[in-house]
């Protein structure tokens, strides 16, 4: 990658050739007779598979790696260096809220006592774990103003499904399931399809010309029949909702109950309860507002916050006091009942509660600069991308490409050259209401020198594609890999056999 | 804050670029009465020190595995990881990277997510696997729903109960509004599934038939039962594995006739972490795969070498909303890779000999029990067995918990704990056994046992 700021050459650097060395998979590799564990001697008499499983018996798992310790080290430390990163660039993907993952919340993770316990440990030797859940769980109702939070949902989405899944079960409980559920246009694709699992189907709300919704629309669509209204704040333009108050009590009116997807609670953590505001149920990602690593795409974690009359329908277990103590619960009747195996992603948790530790009543400060340092690249990119929607931008900025798909440079391309400068794009695939979009978060993360490092290579593109619009479009140039066609792959990927795990020829390595 | 690396005459200096004169005038479309006016109720920010201490008494008052002589298992078996996974983990490149969805900057991911399909396709003798789903329980819910995306206009799922509870309990959850009905095939008295009931539940309205093996109760399926059944009226069949190292010694799902395999692979080293992250996993056969949930990434021959991108991608956030086949958008990216480095170290030598180790330990055990002669414990079930068995226990469960762990044990799982309240297999207790085990603590559980 080039250095910030530095136009770099097209043509392959050393470093490039190197980098490619052994970017084959490890099962082209792989060598037979090489080992990389030495395993404990068996202690007991060796018991005979073949003797025991009869049929079933299998002699060999064909295909399998063979490699030593330095080989895997080698190939896996290689790999590392193919990836971009928050350690070393700046990752302005808006809605992921790429924010810095601190060392100490690894450290704290990975402590025997909490990495070493296995969740069917009987409860009176598991209670710091049981403890550290029931801490987390009064941190978040603090800054969120809920009465109960759930740690059941594996990740945002699946956060997403339980709160449907309990809107639901309230419903069917009050007498009626409902049958619909409004999710604005600008929503995250995982309403719609959260909100379809859950049994319902979908209505959607247009955006006014701010951006935000209409509060008369939804008086008008909010019936008896809709369950539930998701929405996010701010919402996927960056915007935030400035009638919420009024779309929570039109909502609740008529019965139905205000889900917010808590995707971008970054823009406002410690500086408002969401609950404040009327949300019934809300998720929280873990990995965005509370820095757990997303670790190449997981794992995250979900929680759900809910207000009183959701409470009865929790999912299985809670964690209660109990004595000086606390124990698992899984005496909810109305419960919706489990959303997986075991208690969350406890893991995540411990590193989430270092992080809230980290910051305690400070933490609105989080909120205060992701929100100034987009409203700075808001300010320095103006003039260069088009915003398609002018109201006053929150944790991101959503500009389009506009002014650039008239010299035939499209939002991909401005994307795929920002990593020439070292930059990771944008996001891109939505909001759909906003073609073209490239959505900018830098988060709190980002000190002024990077930020304005970021405008610097964004402003050069806007340049670029003025004056040189096939660098753009033929980019990148200087990653370790060109390009990839993935309409290409897309078609091989479909043909019979695709996936076939070992390779029929060796690869050439140059 | 250490966080946040502007300081405040930077951010001062930030504010007057954008224009306005402090950072509470960029909230100013957030109705005023609910603006907070002072900080949030937490404790004033903790340095490390003050954290390490904090938290570090809270994980001081858990019993880590690590001090005991572990037979904990049920659906999640902690096995031995290399000392380099852990340090590897923590590269940045690793740790801090997001989902690949631009391949030219996340090679590294790419390749080692299809190295771990690869990895879960060979052990489960299928063609195509996923790069992961979050866990045991929701993978099988995902098989379901696949399988009835292929099957089309069906109803109905069928489940061997001796699938683990935790996963039934699961699937009732998920598919409790999508107009589904659930068939669960209970047990013969031998504690594995009874063919002719589980061929007598599937019928026109069959999408699916999951059993699971080694079965909750540490018992090997015969998976071409489930697969016999299922074909027979036209529907497919689940294989369910939450113990990976059995494929190591068994014949694998996709080699007996089943269509999905799908469950936790954990085992491949990863921490158990009271229970999660965890690292579940779904295979198919090729003609299928164009409904794998999750992400799925795919390989392409270059002239420069093979490139990595995700690909097939009909269910992620960026594809049309009301078409998408599942609202999942993680994989667990940093477990799988991690169960992808254990895997490499172990290879195909390493997995087998670890296999073995686990079998002849449980073997070792079984045997001593069925030799204490006091008549108090027994096997409960006659069946072959991988790395866990049930314990039949004459005393109440909890004494006998009791009793080992006063001599450093943790004895097992009381099959109560997995599905509470259902007053089911009072007197089973679950026990498994790794190649952590040695022979002393093997022996100083049948010399506990002897005790009663």
């Amino acid at each position: 990658m080039s250095d910030h700021g530095h136009l770099a050459s097209p043509a392959p650097d050393a470093s490039r050739l190197d980098r490619r060395r052994g970017s084959s998979s490890i099962f082209d590799a792989s060598r037979p007779g090489r080992r990389g564990v030495l395993l404990p001697p068996l202690d007991v008499p060796g018991a005979d598979p073949e003797a025991l499983f009869g049929a079933l018996h299998r002699t060999e798992v064909a295909g399998e790696v063979e490699a030593s310790e330095v080989d895997a080290i080698r190939h896996f430390t290689r790999l590392s260096q193919k990836n971009m990163s928050i350690d070393a660039n700046l990752y302005p993907l808006g809605s992921c809220t790429m924010k810095h993952n601190p060392r100490i919340n690894e450290e704290i993770a990975r402590l025997a006592g909490f990495a070493e316990v296995h969740p069917y440990t009987p409860g009176h030797l598991s209670q710091g774990a049981l403890e550290l859940i029931a801490r987390l769980e009064a941190a978040l109702i603090a800054l969120t103003g809920f009465a109960r939070i759930t740690f059941q949902p594996s990740a945002g989405a699946n956060g997403e499904l339980a709160g449907c899944l309990m809107i639901r079960a309230a419903h069917v409980k009050a007498g009626a399931p409902r049958k619909y559920v409004l999710v604005p246009d600008s929503a995250h694709g995982t309403n719609p399809a959260s909100a379809h699992f859950a049994g319902y189907e979908v209505k959607e709300l247009p955006s006014t010309p701010r951006g935000t919704l209409d509060p008369a629309d939804l008086e008008k669509k909010m019936t008896d029949e809709v369950a539930a209204v998701m929405i996010t704040v701010p919402n996927t333009l960056g915007v935030f909702e400035e009638n919420i108050l009024e779309v929570t009590r039109i909502v609740h009116a008529k019965g139905g109950y205000v889900y917010l997807d808590g995707a971008n609670f970054n823009a406002f953590v410690g500086k408002i309860r969401p609950a404040d505001m009327g949300v019934d149920v809300m998720h929280m990602n873990l990995h965005k507002t509370f820095s757990t690593p997303h670790g190449g795409g997981g794992p995250g974690a979900g929680p759900v916050g809910v207000g009183a009359a959701l409470v009865p329908f929790l999912p299985v277990p809670t964690v209660e006091p109990e004595g000086t103590g606390f124990r698992l619960d899984f005496d909810h009747p109305d419960s919706i009942g489990r959303m997986r195996t075991f208690y969350g992603n406890f893991g995540v948790l411990v590193r989430a509660l270092t992080y809230i530790l980290s910051y305690g009543q400070e933490i609105g400060e989080v909120a205060e600069n992701a929100v100034l340092n987009a409203n700075y690249l808001r300010k320095k990119l103006a003039p260069f991308y088009h915003l398609k929607y002018d109201a006053p931008s929150y944790h991101e900025v959503v500009f389009d490409d506009k002014l650039q798909a008239a010299r035939g440079v499209h939002n991909i391309d401005v994307a795929k050259r920002l990593m020439d400068y070292g930059f990771h794009p944008p996001t891109m695939s939505f909001p759909l209401i906003v073609p073209g979009a490239l959505m900018i978060e830098p988060t709190e993360s980002e000190p002024i020198e990077e930020l304005d490092a970021f405008a610097d290579a964004m402003i050069a593109i806007a340049r670029e594609a003025e004056e040189s619009p096939e660098l753009v479009t033929s980019a990148p140039h200087v990653t370790p890999v060109g390009r990839i066609d993935e309409a290409l792959l897309a078609r091989e990927a479909s043909k019979a056999g695709s996936f076939a795990p070992v390779l029929r020829a060796p690869v050439r390595r140059s | 804050m250490r966080y946040i690396p502007n300081s405040p005459a930077e951010q001062a200096d930030l504010l007057r670029e954008v224009g306005v004169a402090s950072v509470d005038d960029l909230f100013a479309t957030v109705p005023r009465e609910v603006f907070r006016k002072s900080p949030p109720p937490l404790a004033p920010p903790m340095s490390e020190v003050e954290l390490r201490r904090d938290l570090g008494a809270l994980a001081a008052k858990n019993a880590a595995a690590t001090c005991y002589a572990s037979f904990l298992g049920a659906g999640l078996y902690p096995h031995h990881s290399p000392a380099f996974v852990s340090q590897l983990l923590l590269r940045g490149e690793f740790l801090t990277s997001y989902t690949p969805y631009q391949p030219e900057v996340s090679q590294g991911t790419l390749t080692a997510i299809w190295e771990f399909q690869s990895h879960v396709a060979l052990l489960t003798g299928l063609d195509v696997a996923n790069a992961s789903m979050y866990e045991g329980a929701s993978a099988l819910v995902e098989a379901f729903l696949m399988a009835e995306r292929l099957t089309k206009k069906r109803t109905r799922v069928v489940v061997s109960k001796t699938v683990h509870p935790e996963y039934l309990a699961t699937l009732r959850t998920y598919l409790a509004y999508l107009g589904l009905e659930i068939v669960e095939v209970p047990a013969g008295s031998d504690g594995v599934t009874n063919p002719a009931a589980l061929a007598a539940a599937v019928d026109d309205e069959t999408i699916a038939v999951a059993v699971q093996s080694p079965n909750v109760f540490g018992l090997v399926e015969d998976w071409s039962v489930a697969a016999e059944a299922a074909h027979a009226k036209g529907a497919l069949a689940i294989g369910v594995v939450n113990e990976m190292f059995s494929l190591a010694l068994l014949k694998p799902p996709g080699e007996a006739g089943i269509d999905i395999a799908c469950g936790e692979a954990a085992s491949f080293g990863l921490p158990a972490s009271f229970g999660g992250p965890l690292v579940g996993f779904l295979a198919c056969r090729d003609g299928f795969k164009r409904q794998i949930p999750g992400r799925l990434a795919g390989r392409l021959e270059t002239p420069d070498g093979p490139v990595f991108a995700l690909t097939l991608s009909t269910r992620e956030q960026h594809i049309r909303r009301e078409k998408a086949t599942s609202n999942i958008c993680t994989n667990q990216g940093l477990f799988a890779l991690a169960a992808t480095m254990t895997l490499t170290a172990l290879g195909k030598h390493g997995l087998r000999e670890t296999a073995l180790l686990c079998l002849s330990k449980s073997e070792y055990l079984k045997a001593g029990i069925g030799k204490l002669g006091t008549g108090k414990f027994a096997v409960a079930f006659p069946g072959a067995t991988f790395n866990e068995f049930a314990l039949r226990c004459g005393p109440p469960v909890e004494e006998v918990l009791s009793a080992l762990e006063k001599a450093q044990i943790l004895g097992g799982v009381p099959f109560t704990r997995l599905a509470p309240g259902s007053g089911e297999h009072e007197d089973l207790l679950l026990v498994a056994t790794t190649e952590r085990n040695r022979r002393e603590d093997l022996d100083r559980y049948l010399d506990v046992l002897k005790g009663f």
